[in-house]
């Protein structure tokens, strides 16, 4: 058990904005607190690391109380990420990724390693950035040293607070790759806040949705979606194509069959969503598709009926 | 569009060539008298020039006065304001040249007690060669570090031909109290560090805890600007009842140092002058400090003190430095006056010239200060530009 809200209350100014919160989040999870503005999903994280106090009940890190912590041990033990990123503008990309390395007392030649190490598992090449200040960065190359910095000493933990919110949704979208691809490799466990569904959805091993300071509904994101547990569920997740974000879910891949009769005429990589088989069906007038893998080989073909009606592959 | 004479012409130039012409026909470049105590009889620019006799003389005046036609319609080109700057440098070491020639053949054909005093004339000469130059560097355009490099090296032949004036009298009176300076300069010094380095450790603590506490800052910021308003003679002297009344109390003090007169009402004032551009530079600097960037350095585990020292200071340390800037280079000047309380300094050679109407001591005590506040304010330019182009 990695963290472990128990009964946890917090006020603000006078009334409540969190109610008896009770979770468990286990160690590798990438879980997604989700919910509109003012639902609290802020707080919860802020929670986590003393940013923000609670005012009853617990919060347990890796089976301890996180008060009978030193404030400062805590925080350098979870790596945090937020919208505006928060660079220190006087520091280079190299100096702000090692701000908690240093802090922690690491020597100079472990700095540097870990530094570079990072940059390039952000995809930012080491020899033009790391020198570089962050005014000579575009957002999303801030963002991504901020992740940076956030994984920088290693922390069992990454809180990230609507990290990529900002950014355009190309840099956004590839951000978002990379954060999956990092939880992947490293198995994190990760604390992410957002107020975008799709985003949740895309990343999420768990999601908590939140509304008012309480938990709506905790799940995969297939089963929010599949059993929205009430009406706020399935009213804010998007009522009306709740069925097109199931598919978003799906790969094609399971569906792959063998072509009967003559070859379709267009074609999509067997890496798709569901979601995109049938929007590109849709807009080609067609209820059959060809899949190619990455080198262009045809493995087989796809058909609208099987990827509607097989809903449980 | 064509463009009006004021545009195409330098207006700063001709105004300094025609008060630097008006002052060398209406007012006396210097003065002889037949010894210290008498005053002197006026001599004129064109008298000086006269007696020199020397053709060269002339035509050099005369091309001075040509270049400086030219640049006035020229203000754009380059070359000719770097022309304009040279000349500038020849021209400050020509006049003073000038007069310690005349002081020089004064004294061999009159008596050797007489006395040749710089006038009014050349000091507006002196004056109005420095400002033209000035006004050329400042249209050169350079990098911060350049142009004071010119400004300083503006001086250069001056130094050279400092010893062909020792005839004049204003070298006569340095003659007869060179071994007082020294030690002046350097108590002046004493006397500004000691005042400067607590306001600003005092001042950025102050500014550190009025972000943080608003009440703070609406009770400090007005006593620090009453304080400002006070005259600082005046201020001297209401400390030296209090600190005379303490030493009495305690002799500890008293044997420390501390009493009515001398050092400490002098630097208890110029401390407290210097407070308010260090807190209010201070303050601007610590609140332009990003929010999120201190908010991102407390979730990652920094304590009050890493925040403090890694991140809030050397962001705010651009707008400290001009607020330090001015504090020196006010304390430098302040600190003239404090002679008045016994403090010591330059201002006390000032002050001994000014009360045995010696008016060439007085300005053997300014000039020295003059130069430390100049030294100062480049120093702290310097640093600044650097500090700011380095990140």
């Amino acid at each position: 058990m990695m963290i472990r809200f128990e009964h946890t209350r917090k006020l603000y100014e006078g009334a409540t904005a969190i109610t008896d919160l009770n979770l468990d989040i286990q160690q590798g999870e990438l879980l997604v607190l989700l919910g509109p503005s003012g639902s609290g999903k802020s707080t919860v994280l802020k929670m986590v690391n003393r940013m923000a106090s609670h005012d009853g009940g617990h919060i347990f890190f890796n089976g301890q109380d996180i008060n009978s912590f030193n404030v400062q041990d805590l925080r350098r033990r979870m790596g945090y990420a937020i919208q505006s990123v928060g660079l220190f503008p006087h520091r280079t990309v190299a100096q702000n990724i090692a701000t908690v390395p240093k802090l922690l007392g690491w020597d100079a030649h472990r700095v540097q390693a870990r530094v570079y190490e990072l940059l390039k598992l952000l995809a930012l090449d080491p020899e033009p950035y790391a020198s570089r200040y962050p005014h000579q960065l575009s957002g999303g190359q801030q963002q991504r040293v901020g992740v940076a910095r956030a994984l920088a000493a290693d922390p069992d933990v990454l809180l990230m607070d609507e990290p990529f919110g900002a950014l355009d949704p190309v840099t956004r979208a590839a951000l978002q790759l990379a954060l999956k691809n990092i939880h992947r490799a490293t198995g994190k466990t990760i604390l992410f806040v957002t107020h975008d569904i799709d985003e949740a959805l895309l990343l999420a091993t768990r999601i908590v949705l939140l509304n008012q300071g309480r938990i709506a509904q905790v799940g995969t994101p297939l089963e929010l979606l599949q059993q929205p547990a009430n009406d706020f569920v399935a009213d804010f997740l998007g009522r009306a194509d709740l069925g097109l974000k199931q598919l978003s879910l799906r790969s094609i891949a399971p569906h792959i069959q063998a072509i009967e009769g003559k070859d379709p005429i267009h074609a999509i990589a067997n890496t798709a969503t569901s979601r995109e088989a049938i929007s590109q069906m849709a807009a080609l007038h067609v209820s059959t598709l060809s899949v190619t893998d990455a080198a262009g080989t045809v493995l087989g073909q796809v058909r609208a009926a099987d990827l509607l009606e097989n809903q449980h592959a | 569009m064509p463009t009006s004479l004021v545009q195409r012409c330098n207006p700063v130039l001709a105004l300094y060539v025609a008060l630097a012409i008006g002052a060398a026909w209406g007012l006396p470049f210097l003065r002889i008298s037949p010894n210290r105590l008498l005053s002197g009889e006026p001599i004129y620019l064109w008298d000086v020039l006269l007696q020199q006799g020397s053709p060269l003389v002339f035509v050099l005046v005369f091309d001075m006065a040509a270049l400086l036609c030219i640049a006035v319609w020229l203000p754009k080109g380059r070359t000719i304001q770097a022309w304009v700057i040279l000349a500038m440098a020849a021209g400050l070491a020509g006049v003073w040249l000038l007069a310690s020639q005349f002081a020089t053949s004064a004294i061999q054909a009159e008596n050797p007690l007489s006395r040749t005093a710089l006038g009014a004339g050349f000091w507006m000469l002196s004056a109005m060669a420095w400002m033209i130059a000035l006004d050329a560097i400042d249209r050169l355009q350079l990098t911060t570090l350049r142009r004071l490099l010119v400004q300083s090296a503006l001086l250069v032949p001056l130094l050279l031909l400092l010893s062909e004036g020792q005839h004049l009298s204003i070298a006569k009176e340095y003659a007869n109290q060179s071994d007082v300076f020294g030690p002046a300069i350097l108590r002046h010094l004493q006397i500004v560090w000691s005042a400067v380095l607590p306001a600003l450790v005092i001042g950025l603590l102050l500014a550190w805890r009025m972000t943080q506490k608003q009440r703070l800052r609406q009770t400090l910021f007005p006593v620090l600007n009453v304080i400002q308003t006070i005259p600082s003679i005046a201020l001297f002297g209401l400390l030296m009842a209090p600190l005379a009344w303490m030493a009495v109390q305690l002799p500890a003090l008293g044997q420390a140092g501390i009493s009515g007169v001398g050092m400490a009402p002098a630097v208890i004032a110029l401390f407290m002058y210097a407070l308010l551009p260090i807190v209010r530079s201070a303050l601007a600097g610590l609140e332009q400090v990003p929010a999120e960037a201190v908010h991102a350095a407390r979730a990652m585990g920094m304590s009050a003190r890493q925040l403090l020292w890694q991140v809030e200071l050397p962001l705010a340390l651009p707008a400290l430095l001009i607020g330090l800037r001015t504090a020196v280079v006010q304390t430098t000047g302040l600190a003239a006056i404090s002679a008045l309380v016994g403090a010591g300094g330059l201002g006390q050679i000032m002050f001994d010239g000014l009360f045995s109407a010696a008016n060439e001591l007085v300005i053997l005590g300014v000039i020295p200060i003059v130069l430390l506040a100049m030294l100062a304010d480049t120093f702290f330019k310097v640093l600044s530009s650097w500090i700011v182009t380095s990140p």
